[in-house]
C-alpha cells in the first residue's frame, strides 16, 4: 500500500473534508483515511455478518469479515449466535478456512488448541509445558458483541457500543416490510455471487440509494426485461418514488410504491405474463389469492434499503460491502428464497438474479465499470469536491420527521455522509 | 484407462472434428464476434458458468450464467448494442484451450473436456481466469454444433470479477 504524499494530509482532520451536500475526493483515495475508517467505522460500529439461514442449525458456522478482521459466526446448542476472532490465542494462526459448514467447535491445525462454538478453550495438548497458573478460561477466542434483528445478524468489536435495536431505529420498519417477500414463508438465503471492483468502499454505499443512475447505467438491462418489468420500474417520473433519510447512516430508495408492502394489494396490479407458468402450476395446489401473493413477490420488495455501513437490502437480495483497501473493495450479492416456498418459485427468483447480478450479469458489470470510474476520475484533483447535493432544492420532512425527496436524488447519501462525519470526528 | 480415450480419440476423424469446433469458438470469443458465435449452437443449446464446482443441477443453484437460446441471445444484444458501458469498455482477451480429453461419446454426439486459460487486458490491468470447460458438441445436419458449454472456473466461489466479455 502506498502512503499519502502529502504530509499534512495526515494531519487533517478527515470529518472537515465532508460538508452537507459535498464531500472531498480525497475520501476515495486517501490511505490514511482509509485506516482511520476501519478503526473508527468499521471496529466501532455494528457490521452485518449473516442471515441467520446462512447458520440454520446448532453447530452451523461460516466465515466472514469485519473490515480487515477474520471472523467465525455460528450457532451454538443453545441457539446463540456467536461472531468470534478467527485466530488462535496460541500463535495466532486461523482456526477455520472452510467458508462454511457444521463443526462441534474449532482445532487449530497448528499444535491443535481447541475451542468451543462459543470460544471456550477447551483443550491444550501437553499442557504441562505450561505454568500450573495457566487457565484455560483466561484464552477463549476474542468473541465479539453480536446482536440480530429479523434474521439479520450483526456483530461488533466494539463492548460499548449501543443496542442493535438503536443502531438500527427507523430502519427497522423498513426490515420487516424487506421480509415480506417471503410471503408468508421465511427468507433464505440462496447463493451469491461475489466480485471486486478497483474503487473505495463509499462508492458503493452511493449507490444503493442512487434512483439517478439507473436508467442510464442500465439500459442494456432494461432493453432485455418485458415491458411490464421495464414499466414497474417506471420511478424516474413517479412522485410517489421517494428517498429518506432514516438516521445513523441509513436510508431507503422506494422504486416501486405498490410493492413498498407487499401485504398490501388493491388488486389493480396485472400479473406479469412471464410469470404464466409459475401461476398455473402454483394454482393446481393453491387458493389464487395466496398465488397472487407469492408472484407479486417474485422481484422482491419495491425498494432499496442501506444499512449503514457494509449492508444493503435491495429488491430480492443483500448486498454486502467489504473494505479491502482504499482503492478496492469487495461485493456480494445474496440471492433470497422462500424457506419452505414453492420450488418452482425459488428456482425463477434464481433465475431473475442471474438476470441482473453478478460478473456476468446484465447490471452488475455495468454498475462496476462506473464506480472503478468513479474511483479512476476521483485521483485527478483530489480536493475538487464530489457532489451529493441533489435533490436539495426540494427536500422536506416526512411526517415522521425524515428528511425525503424525490428517488433520483442524494438524500441517502447526504444521510450516509453524516453518518461517516460523525464517527471520523475524532470527539467520537 | 482415460489415456486409452484420449489416444482412441486422437486418431478419431469425430473427435477432431470437436476439438476443432472448440478452438474455432474460441477464436470467436476471443473477436468478439458474438453473432457468428451463436450460430455454432443448437436450438437447446445450453451455456452455463456455475458456481458451486460440482454442481450439475444448474437449474437448482445460482449460476453466473445460465443460459438457454433466448437469454444467450439477449446476452449477445446487450454486448453489442453499445448500451452496456461495460461491453464497451471490455478487456482484450486470448485464450487457449487444450488439455482434452473425451468424456463420452454417444450414436450423434462427443463430449470434451479441456482446460482454457485466459488473459485478458484493461487499461492498465492483466487478469488471468482458468477454468476446466465442459463442451458437449452433437452433429446436426448442418455439421458438429454446441448443445452443453460448462465453464468451472478455479475460483468460481471467489471474487470473479465483472468483465464486460464472455468464457
Ligand atoms: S497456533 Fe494455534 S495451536 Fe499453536
Ligand atoms: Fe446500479
Amino acid at each position: 500500500m502506498t502512503t499519502s504524499l502529502d504530509p499534512t494530509l495526515s494531519e487533517t482532520n478527515f470529518a472537515d473534508l465532508a460538508t452537507d451536500d459535498r464531500v472531498d475526493g480525497s475520501l476515495y483515495t486517501d490511505p490514511d483515511m482509509f485506516e482511520a475508517e476501519l478503526e473508527r467505522i468499521f471496529y466501532r460500529t455494528w457490521v452485518w455478518v449473516a442471515h441467520e439461514s446462512e447458520i440454520p442449525e446448532a453447530g452451523s458456522f461460516k466465515m466472514a469479515t469485519i473490515g480487515r478482521q477474520p471472523v467465525i459466526v455460528n450457532r451454538d446448542r443453545k441457539g446463540n449466535f456467536n461472531v468470534l476472532l478467527n485466530r488462535c490465542r496460541h500463535r495466532g494462526a486461523s482456526v477455520c478456512e472452510v467458508p462454511k459448514g457444521k463443526a462441534n467447535g474449532f482445532t487449530c491445525p497448528y499444535h491443535s488448541w481447541s475451542y468451543a462454538l462459543d470460544g471456550r478453550l477447551r483443550g491444550i495438548p501437553y499442557p504441562d509445558g505450561y505454568d500450573e497458573d495457566l487457565d484455560k478460561k483466561d484464552l477463549p477466542l476474542q468473541s465479539l458483541r453480536v446482536e440480530s434483528y429479523a434474521g439479520m445478524i450483526f456483530a461488533s468489536f466494539n463492548p460499548d457500543i449501543e443496542p442493535l435495536d438503536e443502531f438500527l431505529g427507523d430502519a427497522k420498519v423498513w426490515i420487516d416490510l424487506f421480509m415480506k417477500q417471503g410471503a408468508g414463508y421465511p427468507i433464505k438465503t440462496q447463493g451469491e455471487h461475489c466480485f471486486r471492483f478497483r474503487g473505495n468502499w463509499k462508492i458503493q454505499l452511493e449507490n444503493t440509494t442512487d434512483g439517478y443512475h439507473f436508467p442510464i447505467v442500465h439500459r442494456s438491462w432494461m432493453s432485455s426485461v418485458d415491458a411490464e418489468t421495464a414499466d414497474m420500474l417506471s420511478f424516474m417520473t413517479d412522485d410517489n418514488a421517494v428517498t429518506h433519510a432514516l438516521g445513523n447512516g441509513h436510508s431507503v430508495a422506494i422504486m416501486v410504491p405498490e410493492h413498498v408492502d407487499l401485504d398490501h394489494d388493491d388488486g389493480t396490479e396485472k400479473i406479469q405474463a412471464r410469470f404464466d407458468h409459475i401461476v398455473e402450476e402454483l394454482s393446481k395446489t393453491m387458493p389464487a389469492d395466496q398465488v397472487r401473493r407469492i408472484v407479486r413477490s417474485m422481484h422482491g420488495a419495491g425498494f432499496n434499503l442501506n444499512i449503514f455501513p457494509n449492508v444493503a437490502m435491495s429488491m430480492s437480495f443483500f448486498r454486502v460491502l467489504r473494505p479491502i483497501a482504499v482503492d478496492e473493495t469487495e461485493i456480494r450479492h445474496i440471492a433470497l428464497g422462500m424457506d419452505g416456498g414453492p420450488e418452482i418459485v425459488n428456482r425463477e427468483r434464481l433465475r431473475i438474479h442471474e438476470h441482473f447480478q453478478g460478473p456476468f450479469g446484465f447490471g452488475s458489470p455495468d454498475d462496476s465499470e462506473a464506480w472503478d470510474r468513479v474511483q479512476r476520475g476521483s485521483r485527478g484533483a483530489p480536493g475538487m469536491p464530489i457532489m451529493v447535493n441533489r435533490g436539495l432544492n426540494r427536500e422536506a420532512l416526512d411526517s415522521d420527521g425524515h428528511r425525503t425527496s424525490h428517488v433520483t436524488d442524494e438524500t441517502g447519501m447526504r444521510e450516509a455522509y453524516a453518518m461517516w462525519k460523525r464517527m471520523m470526528t475524532d470527539e467520537h | 484407462m482415460s489415456t486409452d480415450l484420449l489416444t482412441i480419440a486422437l486418431s478419431d476423424t469425430r473427435v477432431l472434428q470437436a476439438i476443432e469446433l472448440v478452438w474455432h469458438e474460441a477464436a470467436l470469443l476471443d473477436a468478439k464476434d458474438y453473432q457468428t458465435w451463436d450460430a455454432l449452437w443448437t436450438d437447446e443449446g445450453r451455456y452455463v458458468i456455475p458456481i458451486d464446482p460440482d454442481t450439475d443441477d444448474f437449474d437448482g443453484s445460482l449460476n453466473m450464467v445460465n443460459d438457454d437460446t433466448r437469454m444467450r441471445r439477449m446476452r449477445i444484444e446487450r454486448l453489442t448494442s453499445g448500451y452496456s458501458m461495460s461491453a464497451l469498455a471490455a478487456a482484450r482477451t486470448v485464450r487457449t484451450v487444450s488439455r482434452f480429453t473425451v468424456e463420452d461419446r454417444t450414436e450423434d454426439s462427443i463430449t470434451l473436456k479441456s482446460a482454457q486459460i485466459l488473459v485478458g487486458f484493461k487499461r492498465d490491468d492483466q487478469q488471468t481466469l482458468a477454468a476446466d470447460v465442459t463442451h458437449r458438441i452433437r452433429d446436426t445436419e448442418a455439421g458438429p454444433r454446441l448443445d452443453l458449454k460448462v465453464i468451472r472456473l478455479v475460483n468460481s466461489q471467489a471474487a470473479v470479477n465483472a468483465s464486460g466479455y464472455l468464457l
